[in-house]
Parts: C-alpha cells; structure tokens; sequence
C-alpha cells in the first residue's frame, strides 16, 4: 500500500525523522490559510498524488504569500496531473501540501528496501539525490551504496557513520544523519513499511539534514497490525475496480487489452495473460479468485471483468486443487445470468470435481465454448474475438 | 530415489484443527503419507481423526518421532510456527500460509542460519514425491512416480506442468513449490542442487516468474554445475511494470526482473525455455527424446 508524501511525513515525523513543517489542504482557502499558520516568508505547495516526477510537470512550486497558494491551489485541485510515472491520463490532484521552504546546499538520496538477496532491510544511499535511483544505478552505479541491515543487531552505529561518510558528509552532520537514518529504520520496522525513499535529503545552507521528499509504502500482509496505516489509504489513488476486488480477497489488476481472465493461482494467470498474448490477443487483467474461492466470489470476480467495457470475451482457467471445479462452475453460471452474458465465455477446468464441473455448465443453458487444455482455451478465445470483429 | 521427502517421511501438521489443516491432513494421510501428528496449542492430548495432537512442537517430536512438519497456521502466527519447529530440532518445515509479513520471514530467515533445518515456503504449495509422499495442498492424483524432477514459484502452474508431464506419461522424481514470496526458505539453486545429487532424477522443469533475481542466479548455477538437461518457463510475460500480481515477489520494479532478462539468461545458460506454458511438457519431452537418440 502506498500513501502520499504529506502523510509519510506524519508518520516519519513521528519517530522523530526531520522533516520540514508543513499542512495540507484540499480548498484554495485551506490552502492560503496554510500559508498564513507557517508564518514564513516563503513556502512549497507541492500536488500530492501517488505518483513521483510532480516537480517537472508542474506539481510544485515555490510562493511567498497567501494569494499565490491560492492561486496555485485554485488551478491545481481537481484537475489531472501527468507526469513520466502516471500514464497519459494522469493523477486528479485531490489535495495539496504546504511546507516551509528550505535553502538547499546539497542533495542526496536516502532510501530502504526488502532486499530479497541479504533477506535483510538494507540502506541504498547516493550522492546523486533528485534522480531517479534507477537512472543513477544504470549510470554511475559506483555511487550507491548499499548496506543491509541485522534484523537482530539493528541498524548498527559504524554503519550509519560510514554512509555519512561516504555521502561526503562532515563534522556534526555526521551525527545528525546518524540520528535520522536510526529513527528512519526504526519507522521502517514498526510500521511493516516496504520502501522508505527519501529523494532528496538535503543538507540546508545552514548545515542542518532534512528530508524533503518523502515517499512509503507498506506490506499489505502486515496491514493487520498497523490499523493507523491502514487509514492511511487512499481510494482515489487506486483503480475502482480494484478497489471492488479487493473488498472480496480477489487480485486484480487492470491491464489494456480485451480478453477477460479469470485464473486460480498468481503463476498460472500471469501464465493465461502469457498465452492470451503468445495466440495474438492482449488479455484485459490480471485476476486471481484464489484457492479456497467459493461461488459468490468467483461471481463477484466475473461482474468486474465484465464491468471493463473493453473486455470483448472471458477466459476462464481454472487447475482446481483446494478449489472444487464443480464450484467454480456454478459460481461462473450464477454470474453469467446475473449480468446477461453476451460476448463469448471460454472455459478451461481440470482438477478437483471436474466432471461435476463440467455437467453444470452443460445444464445451465449458458453458451460456454468448452476448451480442452490451455492452448486450446487460448486459441479458441482469440478465435471468438476475431469472428466479431 | 527422490529428494526431500519419501515413503519414510513421518509428519507433524501445525494447525491441525483449522478448516485448511484438516482437509489436507486428511488428504495427504489418504495418499499414503505418514501423517504421524499434529500441534494447536492448548488441544493437547485430544485427537484428530486417529492423529494425536499435542500442545508444542517439542512434545510432538518426541512422542512421536517426526522429522518433518507442515504448517497451515493463519499468517499473523505462521513465523512464530516456523521458529518452533526450527527449535524443536525438526529437519524439513513446509510453510503453507499466504501472506505472511515479509519483516517476519527476515527474522526467520536470521534464526534458521546455523541450523540444521530445511525451509520450505511460505507461500507454497509443498513437496510431493508421487506415490511416496504428499506433503502439502497440490491434488495428488495428477502425478505419478518418474524421474523429472520439477521445482517452482508457483502453485497452480506447477500443477499444469505436473499434468502435461503426466499426460505425456513422463513421471515425476519430485516437485517442490519454493513459495512466491519475496523471501522463501529454499530457493531454486537450493532445489537445484538436491535434484543435482539424485541419481533417480533425470531432467528437471523450473518454473519461474517475474520479480527478483533468483532465475538469473539459477541459471548462472545451471551453466556452471547442473548436469542435467533443464526446461524452464517464465511466468508474467505480459506483466506491466511496478504492478504486484498477485504474488508478493512478483513484480518488476526499476526495469529489472523482467521476463525478458530472466528469458535470455536462461537461454545463454543452454536451456530449453518453452515460450508458451502449454509447452511444457512437449518440451521435456522432445529433450528427453534427442537426449536419449
């Protein structure tokens, strides 16, 4: 789960991670009383939308007085923002963030991540603050560095001091950025988090270390001991139809194409959208109804592939294991008449109950193009949509 | 021979009582496992279905002499499950339970070091050696006994490969789902290694996906020291990137762990990458076949 910068601030303020002073606010009015309540002569108002690169397209910008948050707010709010990470539709900006400005010195990057190799929490730190970290691995990957961290032992104090050191810092900074990347970890760890990117930290004119962008995401596994981040959440950010999925334990990704999937299994439907896509047709999702899946879920699964208006045909394949195919069968009738099916319905089962299965749908009258393995379903899908075009 | 797991096997299910625990306690004891007993803390002494539980996993281990457990403990206490077993001196421990929090498995992962015992998931669907021994959820009449041994990340899919396999009436040594976490106990160099070593295994499927680095690793592994001929597919061809499917590990994030990277490491390794997954068996088998020729 990610959240947006203003409230990754709140919770890296709270253990105590400097962090500039700052309010949000979601009206031009909020926002030009943010600006009075900071009583500085300057401050940002940044967009906030989860997505990186607002400081190129527009998102940010640096005012000194009531009116011009105003002003910035007022043509901001409610319109799409579109930056290189949103797509071309971009990000309705909701709310945006006032902090007091800082005079940048020097800016560097700070981040933690799961590091699936040291199956530790490890620091990745550069020189090269305000790039991307990816663009800055590709390109001089001899200034990251990375240090993964004892879950026993914690961060350790030799090693916070020798990425201080190695990002060229000095004399009580030292001890400063030794403070903050400790009380950065202990964030990390308390709240389950998964990616803790501070782009950039900055060194101020008047030596002090800040983070002035900041961006987290969490474990969603974890999500069940932290119901103070779970509030965090923000539908709007998400895809409706994902949210819908969620609400019944579905993963569903929405994707371009027009082939429908159903799948049980993570492997096996990415396998299916592979398939969909090596006989010539783009699937529409990603969708996973999961292994204990009982028929309400698997009908709740069918109306949001068929919600997508795009979607032109359903594939259905199912390896029943836990999941009982003759389940699966009736969840997919009671759904199939429930919206009135009208494009064509391709179904692949095999496993636990399949001839069950299988005599359901022959009995309920829907028209289910039957197919006898994977290569099959895949052809014959692909088929059903070409003969319509 | 097999890897892993055989007829001799004898098997403690954590979290017995609970719906998933007992369908597939059931199960795997109807395949001819030996389900020898189980652990809910605070059942001690009661029964399920002929199969005493106890309170720990220590008592279970000497009462009954297991050497393996499986564990099906909901996810907020699954890491607390794997750590007792690993305590208790248990050698082989299957983690079923999806979702477990990944700072939690950091943890395990720390603990296990130095220790005797082998991790298997979480996130996975077991180790099966056909009409050996069935440890986990995968439906068991798919397989049958052979010399291909088959590792993977995912569980359905392993079940398709399985099936293909099958129905081409090519058998199976072993297979083992590593679990499609970001951090499993095993990973495929792990699973590797032992089907290496198994002189009744003859060839080997691994079954990858997007997200990490773990199949470049293998493959690198494969090219160096693996001496048998080696089918491979990788899942989330298709997959946008910084998009999670499904799978906490599987997601493609700063252009790396893409399908296509994992596909040309394979290849440059001399392995047979089945571009479709409804290749997989015809693959292995027209390996098999000019092997043999």
């Amino acid at each position: 789960m990610n959240i947006h910068e203003f409230q990754a601030k709140q919770v890296l303020g709270r253990f105590g991670v400097p962090v500039p002073k700052g309010q949000p606010a979601s009206t031009p009015d909020e926002a030009a009383k943010a600006f009075e309540s900071l009583g500085q002569p300057k401050a940002v108002i940044k967009a906030q939308i989860h997505a990186g690169g607002r400081g190129k397209a527009g998102g940010v910008k640096l005012i000194s007085s009531a009116a011009e948050a105003r002003e910035f707010a007022t043509k901001i709010l409610g319109k799409p923002l579109v930056t290189h990470q949103t797509g071309p539709e971009g990000r309705v900006v909701r709310r945006v963030y006032l902090e007091q400005a800082s005079e940048v010195a020097r800016e560097l990057y700070l981040g933690m991540v799961v590091d699936r190799k040291s199956e530790s929490v490890a620091v990745i730190a550069s020189t090269e603050g305000g790039m991307e970290i990816e663009e800055v691995a590709a390109k001089t990957p001899d200034r990251i560095i990375t240090m993964p961290i004892d879950p026993v032992i914690g961060l350790a104090g030799f090693q916070a001091r020798e990425i201080a050191f190695a990002l060229g810092l000095r004399d009580k900074q030292v001890g400063q950025f030794s403070t903050l990347i400790a009380a950065l970890y202990r964030a990390f760890i308390e709240t389950d988090a998964s990616l803790v990117e501070i782009n950039p930290l900055v060194i101020t004119k008047d030596g002090s270390v800040i983070c002035l962008d900041a961006k987290m995401a969490f474990d969603d596994n974890a999500l069940f001991r932290h119901p103070d981040i779970r509030e965090l959440r923000d539908p709007n950010e998400e895809d409706p139809a994902e949210v819908e999925a969620s609400k019944f334990d579905l993963s569903y990704v929405h994707l371009d194409g027009n082939i429908g999937c159903m799948v049980n299994g993570a492997g096996l439907a990415m396998a299916t959208m592979d398939i969909v896509k090596y006989y010539g047709a783009e699937p529409a999702n990603f969708l996973d109804v999961g292994g204990g899946a009982n028929s309400q879920k698997v009908a709740a699964a069918f109306r949001i592939l068929l919600a997508d208006e795009r979607v032109k045909a359903v594939l259905v394949n199912i390896f029943g294991g836990i999941m009982l195919c003759d389940v699966l069968a009736q969840g997919v009738v009671d759904a199939a008449r429930e919206v009135k099916l009208n494009i064509p319905l391709v179904v692949r089962m095999e496993g636990t109950n399949v001839d069950k299965g299988k005599q359901i749908l022959k009995d309920s009258g829907i028209k289910v193009i039957a197919a006898n393995d994977m290569a099959d379903a895949a052809r014959r899908v692909v088929e059903a949509i070409g003969q319509r075009a | 021979m097999s890897i892993i797991v055989n007829k001799n096997t004898r098997v403690l299910t954590q979290g017995i009582t609970g719906a998933t625990g007992q369908i597939h306690t059931r199960a795997c004891k109807e395949y001819g496992t030996q389900m020898v007993g189980g652990v809910v803390p605070g059942k001690g002494g009661t029964d399920f279905e002929g199969i005493p539980i106890f309170d720990t996993v220590e008592q279970a281990r000497k009462a009954t002499g297991a050497n393996a457990t499986v564990i099906y403990v909901p996810p907020p206490f699954a890491a607390d499950a794997i750590l007792e077993a690993v305590a208790a001196g248990i050698e082989l421990v299957i983690c079923i339970t999806e979702g477990v929090p990944v700072l939690d498995m950091v943890k395990v992962s720390r603990y296990m070091r130095g220790t005797n015992s082998r991790l298997i998931g979480p996130n996975c669907p077991g180790v099966i050696t056909p009409g050996e021994c069935k440890i986990g959820i995968m439906p068991g009449y798919i397989h049958k006994p052979g010399d291909v041994g088959v590792v993977s990340r995912s569980g359905t899919l392993t079940y398709e490969a399985v099936y293909q396999l099958t129905q081409l009436g090519i058998g199976q040594s072993s297979c083992v789902g590593i679990g499609g976490d970001p951090i499993v106990g095993s990973g495929h160099i792990d699973i590797l290694k032992l089907f290496n070593a198994d002189p009744a295994t003859r060839a080997v499927i691994m079954i990858g996906e997007i997200g990490g680095s773990a199949e470049e690793e293998a493959a690198l592994y494969i090219k160096q020291n693996f001496k048998k001929p080696v089918v491979a597919f990788i899942a989330g061809q298709t997959a946008p990137k910084g998009r999670r499917m499904g799978h906490a590990g599987a997601i493609i994030s700063g252009g790396r762990g893409t399908a296509a990277d994992k596909i040309a490491a394979l290849m440059t390794a001399g392995i047979a990458v089945a571009m479709s997954p409804a290749e997989l068996g015809i693959t292995m088998k027209n390996l098999l076949e000019s092997k043999a020729a």
